[in-house]
């Protein structure tokens, strides 16, 4: 009898089939996967260099399957800009935590976005330092208590949370912005796709590209994993909108005057 | 090629373009502003890439990128931003990646002014930035030295996967001789491809991950023994040095680099027109430092003068070399100000008539 059988899931050949370091209910690997789900999809697996930051994923160069370099903390965009700009036919990409992109690195990702640099930023928002044991971050949300805010953000003294999305569509280069979430089934079918916008956009040789996504942290939240996720869905979603923020084509959603 | 009258900076920024770099990053900061200016220009022309950073932290990991990609790049700075540089080029040398840094030195510390200094010495030839490791460096004393001296820095960085400084004070950048580019250059080590650079993955060799982080003790430990040979082989194999009338007698033996050394040149010369016996080793590779030979050199001398524009900080390793064999005065000038012939020579008559007073170490 003729063997009738066809895959329909598999490991995408973009990702090492290895064990990672993340916690119970962390969401890093769903947007691993999906990442390199894209790679493959793309079919550009093998002209692809990531680029891994300090943070949680310092280790991602262990889990893509493709060449990989480790970038010093906050400096992804910047060593991703001479790997593009050494070898313009590479896909580049860095993948980052809050921690990484929106504080210590907050100068690379805005000029390397400015410079319209041909790359894809896969930014992680999970609100929280995770690897140093879950201090507050630039994206903390108001009154939430980590290590170092152990009475909840004060927003008198430690600023608002930083929207990045939303500041990086305030420059006038053309780019491919836009913020998901992986909290819900249908909130990563929709990421994966603006994933797969932003690394087009790179293969076109359109734009830079960033793609924001919240993610949890069940380990420094000191929520288990479902209740990680409706935190996501309650606490981050209303103060970090989802969806497209900016296009290429022109679309943005820059401030105007208020008078 | 003809000779060609050009400044410091030019000829450092037509050297790189002639080694087959065709990858600059950089930042603006004087006194250096000419190599990224000339570049901006040049770059273009050779279908090269000029970028101006945002910062010199971004620019010195921007070099890390394209040298993790396999090409040759280099940056250029000056003493303030060489300092926010560090991090970067300790991330270069654990990651062992190929990459020259041109150090324009200026007076600290802080901000310190803009005038011509060699203050930074110690932080290019004893590490910098955090970690055991070090810089290969190369310290020019003219605008045609500068250029080959940058021609062969490439080579070295390549040959070591390892960074190369290329440490100039602010006036081998600014002042202008001729200089000539050989064109039929050869590389001075054989270069292999760098089949470990990240270029996308086809699987025709293991996965390339450029990467300083190996958090297990003994994994790391290991790669500090495997960095501390290369160190090692660098220390045996790449010292450069030369002397100036050290076939004959001389009292007193003159060590100085860069610019310096051209002005305790020209104090030798009217010296030894007087009958003063004076002599000069200039250290070309100030990591790898000449201690073997400038402890031959010193047997002849009944006192060594280190003369520096700083405060002292080749002198430490001399007296590492000479082991307190001979004396060792210094004469320095700092703030920007230079030594003049005629301090030098004076010198040279205070160490001779007991008037100077030996610099002890510790």
């Amino acid at each position: 009898m003729p063997d009738r059988t066809q895959a329909v899931f598999g490991y995408p050949s973009a990702l090492r089939d290895v064990t990672t370091h993340y916690c119970p209910g962390c969401t890093h690997g769903v947007i691993h996967r999906m990442v390199a789900e894209v790679l493959d999809e793309l079919g550009v697996r093998s002209r692809t260099v990531g680029v891994a930051p300090v943070g949680c994923a310092v280790l991602a160069y262990d889990y893509f399957n493709a060449d990989m370099q480790q970038a010093s903390h906050g400096r992804a965009p910047a060593v991703a800009t001479g790997i593009k700009r050494a070898r313009p036919d590479l896909v580049v990409f860095t993948y980052q935590g809050d921690g990484d992109l929106a504080s210590i690195g907050m100068s690379e990702i805005l000029h390397c976005a400015n410079r319209g640099e041909k790359v894809t930023v896969v930014f992680v928002n999970n609100a929280i330092y995770g690897m140093t044991g879950g201090q507050m971050a630039p994206t903390t949300m108001p009154g939430q208590v980590t290590t170092t805010s152990p009475l909840g953000r004060d927003v008198r003294l430690a600023g608002e949370p930083i929207r990045m999305a939303e500041m990086l569509c305030t420059l006038r280069t053309p780019a491919f912005v836009a913020r998901g979430a992986v909290h819900r089934p249908l909130h990563a079918v929709r990421t994966k796709d603006l994933l797969r916008r932003a690394f087009t956009y790179q293969v076109e040789d359109r734009c830079f590209s960033m793609v924001e996504i919240l993610s949890t942290c069940p380990t420094n939240w000191g929520l288990p994993p479902q209740e990680a996720c409706d935190w996501v869905e309650q606490t981050m979603v209303p103060y970090f909108p989802l969806g497209i923020f900016k296009t290429p084509d022109g679309s943005d959603r820059a401030p105007r005057p208020v008078w | 090629m003809a000779k060609k009258l050009m400044k410091g900076c030019e000829a450092i920024g037509e050297a790189a373009i002639r080694a087959g770099c065709r990858l600059f990053f950089g930042y603006p900061i004087t006194p250096q502003n000419e190599i990224p200016e000339y570049l901006s220009q040049r770059m273009p022309q050779v279908g090269g890439t000029f970028v101006q950073a945002e910062s010199e932290v971004a620019a010195s990991n921007m070099i890390y990128g394209a040298a993790g990609a396999g090409e040759r790049v280099f940056t250029s700075s000056s003493s303030p931003g060489i300092s926010l540089m560090q991090e970067a080029v300790s991330y270069l040398a654990g990651a062992e990646l190929p990459a020259v840094i041109v150090n324009i030195m200026r007076a600290g510390p802080g901000l310190g002014g803009i005038l011509p200094s060699q203050a930074d010495y110690l932080q290019a030839t004893k590490g910098g930035g955090h970690g055991d490791f070090n810089a290969i460096v190369l310290a020019p004393w003219s605008v045609q030295e500068a250029a080959d001296l940058v021609a062969d820095a490439f080579d070295l960085a390549d040959f070591y996967r390892n960074p190369v400084y290329v440490l100039g004070d602010g006036l081998v950048g600014q002042m202008m001789e001729p200089v000539e580019f050989r064109d039929e250059r050869q590389p001075i080590r054989p270069l292999e491809p760098k089949t470990w650079a990240s270029t996308g993955w086809k699987k025709d060799r293991p996965r390339a991950v450029i990467n300083s982080l190996y958090l297990d003790a003994d994994t790391l430990e290991r790669h500090n023994v495997d960095l501390q040979a290369k160190f090692a082989t660098i220390r045996r194999d790449e010292v450069r040095w030369q002397g100036y009338h050290l076939d004959g007698d001389y009292d007193v033996l003159i060590i100085a680099y860069g610019t310096v050394a051209r002005v305790c040149l020209t104090a030798v010369e009217e010296l030894r027109e007087k009958g003063i016996n004076a002599a000069i080793l200039r250290p070309i590779s100030l990591y790898p430092f000449p201690y073997q030979a400038l402890r031959e050199a010193a047997q002849k001398a009944s006192a060594v003068l280190v003369v520096e524009l700083s405060a002292g900080q080749m002198v430490q390793d001399v007296h590492l070399a000479l082991q307190g064999s001979r004396p060792v005065h210094f004469l320095g000038r700092t703030g920007g100000n230079l030594v003049s012939p005629e301090e030098a020579a004076a010198k040279v008559a205070d160490v001779l008539e007991g008037r100077s007073v030996e610099v002890r170490h510790a």
